[in-house]
């Protein structure tokens, strides 16, 4: 677990990441293949966030999807139904998720416990009510289209997501490895030994939760402008339970347990059709099986496993 | 330096520190004593803000601390460690350590992501003081130990130097001999010394009635919650209300 908060081992891991995204095109061999990979970057994108509010500020968030959500749907009504150029209506969108997850992550966390989650849920299930049922502005259940950004095609959006995936992780790991990404580890570790040392638990709670939520609408506003199309159904609370699935297989309290967790999570349903009718059934023994034989998750795991087998030899 | 005006505290029907009172010098070791229950633990995380007092006032530096939330304590100079481990167990030795300096590492989340240089400088900065605090309390070699691996007599010398790295006026030590072998409490009772020297206010709360004598200038005495005596440490020692509450003529 400290292993993976040291500077060089998650450069490695850092360096290690930039390299398979620079060779998997290679291995990539049709557009569908491409869209799979640039759905795999955008969930990694969600779940870099969502793990530093869960794995290392401790708190839970069940409406990520909505936040998500909420990023594409802002910026497709204020690029389709106001015509502002994406360039604008992309980073206007995800400052206004920012801002509300501000206003309503202030009041919930100043109380002690899980209440995030509960507020999250809830207004999760808020937003994909409004995006189904305002289809005047979002048109309701059948979707409405979005306008393209400036590119176009499978392999220019590869690596524009595969950049902003790999900017996200360096700036993920510089932030846990910063005074304040201890203090949020500190948080989850001992919170009352964390507040007699002047950290203060409601500012940086709200501070990753904030964070995530940015991350969150960044990757849907970035999916909407790929796909050209939107529906409800990536805001819906399946969608809040399949991202926190993702960190927690993928490893809490790990970036690249993160990515991992996405990208087994985001390809497994697309390579067994056998999933689709059971996704939720899947989920859900995925998680328990996750708790019971690896609680620590899909990557600290494995390197803990990695290092006692360094240890033993001498 | 710290003034506590008739602060009080009940957790249901049971009045855990009663309209007590008293004053700790700059530059002392002030221990407070007592049998078990008698409100020790429940007075400090008053002193820390980690309860609020139902009644009373804590004066720092003349400011007024009581109602506050934690962080501010720590922010006004006052430090502490706890009795039962409150130790950061995801994170190394030297990080807990590291991260005990928080206040002193402001940093806003735009450089924390982006880490210019200044930071990577200061950062460098801190895990040196960090290492520095690890082998005052003598635990050099574990600087890079995961916290989980760390025996019980290691942990409790951690929270006192994850303390020290906040660089506080005053330092409230609760029980930090407790649990330890009289060769480590020897150790703590060097450290507790070497604190002092450092110009640091110490409040200290002790079973260990040896350890109290030899380094403590003032004694408070608790009983039930209440204020039973207070002194240095012979007057208190020889006072009869404490020998009898120690004797125990076991009252209810």
């Amino acid at each position: 677990m400290s292993a993976a908060a040291q500077p060089s081992a998650s450069r490695r891991g850092f360096l290690a990441l930039a390299l398979i995204v620079a060779l998997l095109p290679l291995a990539l061999p049709n557009n569908y293949t491409y869209e799979i990979a640039i759905v795999v970057g955008l969930n990694a994108i969600v779940c870099v966030g969502l793990n530093l509010l869960i794995g290392y500020a401790g708190q839970i968030s069940l409406g990520h999807a909505g936040f998500f959500g909420l990023g594409a749907y802002g910026t497709a009504i204020l690029a389709a139904r106001y015509g502002w150029p994406p360039a604008l209506s992309l980073p206007v969108s995800v400052l206004a998720v920012a801002a509300l997850a501000w206003l309503v992550g202030r009041p919930v966390l100043r109380l002690k416990g899980h209440y995030l989650a509960m507020a999250t849920l809830g207004l999760g299930i808020i937003v994909s009510v409004v995006l189904a049922t305002e289809d005047r502005i979002t048109g309701g259940p059948d979707g409405m289209a979005v306008p393209p950004l400036w590119v176009t095609g499978e392999k220019s959006w590869y690596w524009i997501v595969a950049g902003t995936l790999l900017a996200v992780v360096w700036l993920a790991q510089n932030l846990i490895d910063s005074p304040r990404g201890r203090a949020w580890r500190a948080l989850h570790g001992a919170e009352i030994a964390a507040g007699a040392v002047g950290i203060d638990a409601a500012r940086h709670k709200l501070a990753a939760f904030v964070l995530s939520a940015a991350l969150a609408a960044l990757a849907g506003a970035l999916s909407a402008h790929y796909a050209g199309f939107i529906t409800p159904s990536r805001a819906s609370f399946l969608h809040s339970i399949e991202l926190v699935t993702m960190v927690v297989f993928g490893g809490m309290a790990s970036t690249l347990g993160a990515v991992l967790g996405a990208a087994v999570l985001t390809t497994l349903p697309q390579l067994l059709a056998v999933f689709k009718d059971y996704e939720l059934v899947a989920l859900g023994a995925l998680m328990m099986l996750t708790m019971i034989f690896m609680p620590r998750g899909l990557v600290p795991t494995l390197e803990k496993a990695l290092d006692a087998a360094r240890r033993k030899p001498r | 330096m710290l003034r506590a005006e008739n602060l009080a505290k009940r957790f249901g029907g049971v009045r855990a520190v009663q309209d007590v009172s008293f004053e700790v010098a700059a530059g002392t070791v002030h221990s407070i004593i007592g049998p078990n229950g008698a409100g020790k633990t429940t007075l400090l995380n008053l002193l820390s803000g980690i309860e609020q007092p139902d009644l009373g006032q804590i004066f720092f530096d003349a400011r007024a601390l009581a109602g506050k939330p934690p962080h501010l304590f720590a922010a006004a100079g006052i430090g502490r460690t706890f009795q039962n481990l409150q130790i950061f167990f995801n994170m190394s030795a030297a990080e807990n350590v590291m991260a005990g300096g928080w206040l002193h590492q402001a940093c806003g989340l735009a450089a924390a992501m982006l880490r210019p240089p200044r930071l990577a400088r200061a950062e460098q900065r801190v895990r040196e003081e960090a290492r520095g605090l690890l082998e005052l309390v003598g635990l050099g070699r574990w600087a890079d130990a995961p916290t989980e691996a760390m025996p019980y007599g290691a942990l409790k010398r951690l929270e006192i130097a994850r303390a020290l790295a906040a660089r506080p006026r005053l330092l409230l030590l609760d029980e930090p001999a407790a649990g330890l072998n009289p060769s480590e409490t020897r150790e703590i009772d060097e450290l507790i010394r070497s604190i002092a020297e450092r110009g640091i206010t110490v409040v200290l709360v002790e079973h260990n009635m040896k350890l109290v004598m030899e380094v403590s200038q003032r004694v408070l005495v608790l009983h039930e919650g209440r204020k039973l005596a207070e002194g240095d440490p012979r007057e208190v020692s020889e006072h009869p209300a404490v020998v009898e509450a120690y004797l125990g003529t076991e009252h209810a």
